[in-house]
């Protein structure tokens, strides 16, 4: 393994937390925009308790991934800009909306219709950015964005449109979407104590993991059509069959485990899950960092730079997880829970 | 309109909006942690609502600020992908420590906003004190990226390949130091004197109210420095420039020609076809004294860079000239608010250096004239440094026609982004005009009988 496939490699890490964390933030928006029955603003409050204080950091692995991506591979970098223009501004306007409508929602002013007004936006802004993430995605790992796999025409449409506008990218944006969706629901049946109201998301993270399976038929199936390559490996490499088995049993354990309201073990499960999928990506489609040609080795930035950018990771690392962890043992401590009184996480002079 | 002013446009608005975002980002946690920590030692609950009210206002704007500042690290790829390829390597590094140092301020932001009662009070104000310095390491960061634009270092250029890369030595560029400085400076000064203007217009109508005269001195303490040291650190910054950019220099200054004891040249009208500068006023050898502290010294005018070199010298000249004058004017007003803090005499107590700041209503007046000028003075210092380095994206090694991506229709985003910031514009200044308007409204003598003994109850009496 080179220094490039490390850094690459943990650009790939920071995408995987980027979508164990912010992920579930973007399916909290959905479970917002779908709260229903009884206990409907319950519901969206504890979403919004959930993610108030974490969101804006786990935003920041995306940047992370980003700003290693354009100093590791900056050729890379550049051609994703270039092709996926469309896909990326429509995933910015996502990030956009969804971030501001939920501070405008937190600290905008309790009377019911301005919530209203920015739940709405927040929760439909939620849905963008990871269907549209996902597409990117999609069209990466079917090689339309590598030299060699885009098609011959000349015209806009044919560059800049019909690399990620296709059934395989857009199968792969929606099941990023239930993905997220099932990480949230599992998450935020620790994220209170009120019986009820974990049932409700009991229920749903129980509907969002059975959707998840489909979701993942629908890739399988448009794969063969759309991105037979990476299909291929993901039957035949030698890693495939063991990444299947551990995630078969990653889902069971999740779903098994919110049967049994075992909260925690389905926790692990389920992020487990997801993340096993997940690395079923790159891992398709190494040593390529763009298929089906561009690969790590060509777009890699001298080593210097590489050093340093390892160099500066380690340090970075250093006062980032303590702070992380801080983070989330304030905010995230089970035994804390109280979500009752969630104002009292607001600023005291909320008026 | 061409796509290349089209990207160039959308890049102009993204900045230009995230920039206001960033200096508030910097400055805000300052004041807030100050305001904190008076509230620790004196237990005056004021300022513990003063805390409070500003991380509310902070809040907003830190969201916002995250995402807007997300749009431009994306839009480096999305509308300069020849940049990207070319600089990636070389300067991605200021970047990637802006990651951490965005990453370290928006946890313990989380901390701070929300962990009011949920951690101790000292940890509480050491997670405020992060977000400050943490906020002000990635402003500088993201600074010394641009200043590598200006003043390209640690690479090769064979045949038009970029050998013997050395990150460190493009961080150590040597527009960095100068513009780091200048920078920080301005986030503080133009925060400091944002809220010191708002409170200051505040007092003008209520010169008793406790509660503004506390963050009108805090501000002040904030953005009163800032705004003094602000004219050196930007003579600094035009030394430097003077010497590495000159064709930005003539462009700020107007200047056409070439000579040796060149005047300063004070607004006008350049007229670029005829080369001269109509209806200025000129001080005999003030630039060649600035720029080089030699009244003799020769300054380089626009006729030593080749005429398709040039940037557009009449906004690059007014942007400037902008920028300085409101740069003065604030630093004038920080000095003043100094001599009536100093003049009420050392043995006097807080209470009565506040009054004396608070009832002098010709100050307030100038310091409430101030509110917006900050913003506007760096807004206008960022026009001059980027439009002064066109038509290079990195000076003298790769044009921003180079940089640009192939994509036509470059309206369409352009368009689509103008309106979203538009519209959060809107909002955002219609959040914080509410969140000001209710501010508490307990006159001084009030204040002085209730607190600290009947906190509590002065807490009651309060409107908001």
């Amino acid at each position: 393994m080179t220094l490039a496939d490390l850094l690459a490699g943990i650009i790939v890490v920071a995408l995987n937390a980027y979508v164990l964390l912010a992920g579930a933030d973007f399916g909290g928006g959905v479970w917002d925009l779908l709260a229903s029955g009884p206990r409907k603003t319950q519901q969206r409050e504890l979403v919004a308790h959930a993610i108030g204080p974490v969101w804006e950091a786990n935003h920041v692995w995306l940047i992370l991934a980003i700003v290693l991506l354009f100093t590791c591979f900056p050729a890379a970098f550049a051609e994703l800009g270039i092709r996926l223009h469309i896909p990326f501004s429509l995933v910015l306007i996502g990030i956009v909306l969804r971030g501001s409508a939920f501070a405008f929602r937190s600290y905008g002013g309790q009377r019911d219709a301005v919530q209203r007004r920015w739940g709405r936006l927040f929760a439909s802004a939620s849905l963008i950015t990871p269907l549209l993430l996902g597409t990117a995605v999609g069209a990466i790992a079917s090689g339309a964005i590598g030299d060699g796999g885009r098609g011959t025409g000349d015209g806009f449409y044919s560059i800049y449109v019909a690399p990620w506008l296709t059934p395989f990218a857009l199968s792969v944006g929606v099941f990023a979407l239930v993905a997220f969706a099932f990480l949230a629901a599992v998450y935020l049946t620790l994220e209170t104590e009120d019986q009820p109201l974990r049932e409700d998301f009991r229920r749903r993270a129980l509907g969002a993991g059975v959707a998840l399976f489909f979701a993942a038929v629908a890739v399988l199936l448009l794969a063969r059509g759309g991105a037979p390559s990476l299909l291929d490996d993901l039957v035949f490499a030698p890693w495939a069959l063991p990444l299947h088995l551990l995630t078969g049993v990653a889902a069971v354990t999740a779903l098994g485990a919110l049967s049994r309201r075992h909260y925690r073990i389905a926790r692990i499960a389920a992020a487990g899950q997801v993340t096993l999928i997940f690395w079923g990506w790159p891992l398709s489609q190494y040593p390529n960092i763009l298929p089906p040609d561009l690969a790590i080795a060509d777009v890699a930035a001298p080593d210097a730079t590489l050093r340093l950018a390892l160099g500066a990771l380690v340090l970075g690392a250093i006062v980032l997880f303590p702070s992380l962890y801080l983070l989330f043992r304030v905010f995230k401590r089970t035994s804390d829970v109280r979500h009752q009184t969630s104002d009292i996480s607001r600023p005291a002079s909320d008026v | 309109m061409s796509d290349l002013l089209a990207a160039r446009s959308q890049m102009g608005i993204s900045l230009a909006f995230h920039i206001i975002f960033a200096l508030v980002g910097i400055g805000m946690p300052l004041l807030m942690v100050v305001a904190e920590r008076r509230w620790l030692i004196t237990r005056d609950e004021i300022y513990l609502e003063l805390a409070q009210r500003w991380a509310k206002g902070t809040a907003i704007l830190f969201a916002v600020g995250a995402v807007s500042g997300t749009v431009l690290s994306f839009e480096l790829g999305l509308l300069w992908p020849g940049f990207m390829r070319f600089a990636g390597s070389i300067i991605g590094m200021p970047f990637s420590l802006e990651g951490f140092a965005f990453f370290t301020e928006a946890i313990f932001l989380g901390i701070y906003l929300y962990g009011w009662e949920r951690i101790r009070p000292r940890a509480h104000l050491a997670a405020g004190l992060l977000v400050a310095v943490s906020g002000a390491a990635s402003g500088i960061f993201v600074v010394i990226a641009n200043a590598w634009m200006n003043t390209p270092a640690g690479f090769t250029l064979v045949r038009g390949a970029v050998v013997h890369v050395d990150p460190i030595a493009a961080m150590r560029n040597p527009a960095a130091l100068s513009q780091t400085i200048h920078m920080t400076l301005a986030a503080y000064a133009a925060t400091g004197f944002a809220v010191a203007g708002i409170h200051a217009f505040l007092l003008l109508k209520d010169p008793t109210n406790a509660f503004h005269r506390r963050a009108l001195t805090i501000a002040l303490l904030v953005g009163g420095p800032a705004a003094v040291l602000q004219p050196l650190a930007g003579d600094f910054a035009a030394r430097q420039v003077a010497r590495n950019q000159p064709a930005k220099l003539a462009a700020m200054e107007a200047v056409f020609h070439t000579e040796a004891g060149t005047p300063l040249v004070l607004g006008g009208w350049p007229d670029v076809e005829a080369r001269v500068t109509r209806y200025a006023i000129r001080i005999p050898y003030g630039l060649s004294l600035l720029a080089f502290h030699d009244p003799n010294a020769v300054v380089k005018g626009l006729d030593a860079v080749p005429r398709e070199d040039w940037p557009n010298v009449p906004a690059v000249h007014w942007s400037f000239q902008l920028m300085v004058a409101l740069g003065s004017y604030m630093a004038g007003v920080a000095l003043w608010a100094g001599w009536v803090a100093i003049k009420t005499g050392k043995r006097e107590t807080g209470n009565e250096r506040r009054e004396a700041l608070a009832e002098h209503r010709w100050l307030m007046r100038a310091v409430a004239l101030a509110t917006p000028m900050g913003f506007i003075a760096t807004e206008a210092g960022w026009i001059a440094t980027e439009l002064g380095r066109q038509p290079w994206a990195i000076y003298g090694v790769l044009r921003t026609r180079d940089a640009v991506t192939p994509m036509p229709g470059l309206m369409v985003p352009l368009v689509v982004f103008t309106l979203l910031y538009c519209f959060l514009g809107v909002i955002v200044a219609w959040l914080l005009y509410r969140h000001i308007l209710r501010s508490p409204g307990v006159p001084e003598e009030l204040w002085r009988v209730v607190s600290p003994l009947q906190g509590e109850e002065g807490r009651g009496k309060r409107e908001g």
